[in-house]
């Protein structure tokens, strides 16, 4: 199983943001977007998870294998972090959420109502439900904001546990997550798009 | 998708869900209309399933801003989207949803509140029935309207312009159709206008909503 991308240009609100961007991520590999800020990465990320629609090029890969984590978690302020990941768990048709809650050490935090966390912890909830999503294709947005370092550390190991199990991740972040040499890093910066090519009002509407 | 409709209603129970709101809000109506219009017990009796059915029809409106908003702004609906599930199922779980906790508790507390206008007891039959056929309709054209306004600031004006309009014909024939039902008059044409209005709601409304969703998450 791999996930290619071929030629592929994104836009945002109508403002032509990446174009020509191509990469291949296969089985067990990683792949770490960089670039500056308001380039196109979270666009990029949303386009291959199927959220912005396709303007030009290719997105292959196997249906409903990927799983997207934005800059929001998505997490109820009303329900427990139990009954978050357990929502998640029976969406996705996956059983248990024990291994989820193993990974970042939230054994203390099960019964605790959403709105309670810190931000580092409704992140880490917001991470932990990737592992009951169960699908091999993690496409995540600045995932360590708000961690703190044993955090960052525990999120490698899950990235890395997730690799060896034949999983593979596209990942925007500028923090080195240890992965070594499973991981490829891809500037973003060299598909810019030219300016010339960035507008055309009818796209809002298609 | 039972995990999304039982998560919808427990999140509608929980404190701050709105559950109550739509009740209370019926409640107000009903109960300031008699001091409005005075204790003539037969006038009220005669504009009461009038009464119910706005009532009813405001405070399943006052709700509808929530169906989409929240789970928008938590990011929860950008997950929902690359789920399993199609989002069309989403949309149509979501009304149900929405009904189950707002519609439904409206049906059953409008023949106590239609004591309040007089009611006598064999009306309650024909305000309850043509509630319960009337209500699930409001929830999907509420839906629809709440998909279309999901990523507005303070979309709440919006939605209400754009979604009472189409409660209208439901209104009319609902309404309508209480007051002859009470009357003793043939309800048949009626009775198929409002079934009509709420299945062919219930059949196409989704597609609408999931597509302008889509847009709308962009």
């Amino acid at each position: 199983m791999t996930l290619t991308v071929s030629n592929l240009s994104v836009l945002r609100a109508s403002r032509h943001l990446l174009s020509g961007v191509g990469f291949e991520v296969s089985a067990g590999q990683a792949l770490i977007l960089r670039g500056p800020n308001g380039l196109g990465k979270t666009t990029l990320l949303r386009t291959i998870a199927g959220l912005q629609p396709v303007h030009e090029g290719q997105v292959d890969m196997p249906e409903e294998m990927a799983v997207y984590a934005g800059h929001l978690d998505g997490i109820k302020s009303t329900l427990t972090v139990r009954e978050n990941l357990q929502f998640w768990a029976s969406v996705f048709g996956t059983g248990s959420i024990d291994a989820a809650i193993a990974a970042f050490d939230m054994d203390h935090l099960i019964d605790r109502a959403g709105g309670m966390l810190s931000a580092g912890q409704k992140r880490r909830l917001g991470l932990a439900r990737l592992m009951v999503t169960g699908r091999p294709i993690w496409l995540l947005d600045e995932p360590t904001v708000s961690l703190d370092t044993v955090a960052v550390g525990q999120f490698g190991d899950m990235i890395a546990g997730h690799l060896d199990r034949g999983g593979m991740a596209v990942i925007a972040t500028h923090i080195d997550l240890g992965l070594g040499a499973r991981a490829e890093t891809l500037d973003l910066s060299q598909f810019k798009a030219a300016p010339e090519q960035q507008f055309n009002p009818n796209e809002a509407f298609l | 998708m039972s995990a999304l409709l039982l998560r919808d209603i427990r999140l509608a129970m929980r404190a701050g869900g709105g559950f109550g709101l739509s009740l209370a809000f019926f409640l107000i109506v009903v109960v300031l209309v008699p001091f409005g219009v005075g204790p003539e017990m037969g006038l009220l009796s005669k504009i009461a399933p009038g009464i119910l059915w706005v009532g009813a029809l405001l405070a399943c409106l006052l709700s509808l801003d929530r169906i989409f908003a929240l789970d928008f702004e938590d990011g929860t609906l950008d997950l929902l989207a690359t789920a399993p599930l199609p989002l069309e199922a989403v949309v149509s779980v979501k009304s149900l949803a929405h009904w189950i906790t707002t519609g439904l508790p409206l049906v059953l507390a409008a023949p106590v509140l239609g004591v309040l206008l007089g009611l006598q007891s064999d009306a309650f039959y024909w305000i309850v029935l043509s509630l319960l056929l009337g209500t699930p309709a409001l929830s999907v054209i509420g839906t629809f309207g709440a998909a279309l306004t999901v990523g507005l600031k303070r979309g709440g004006l919006l939605l209400s312009l754009l979604v009472l309009p189409l409660y209208v014909p439901t209104l009319i024939f609902g309404a309508e159709l209480a007051r002859r039902g009470i009357a003793g008059m043939d309800v048949g044409t009626l009775m198929s206008l409002l079934l009509g209005i709420t299945f062919a709601s219930i059949a196409l409304l989704p597609f609408a909503s999931a597509a302008v969703l889509k847009v709308n998450l962009r």
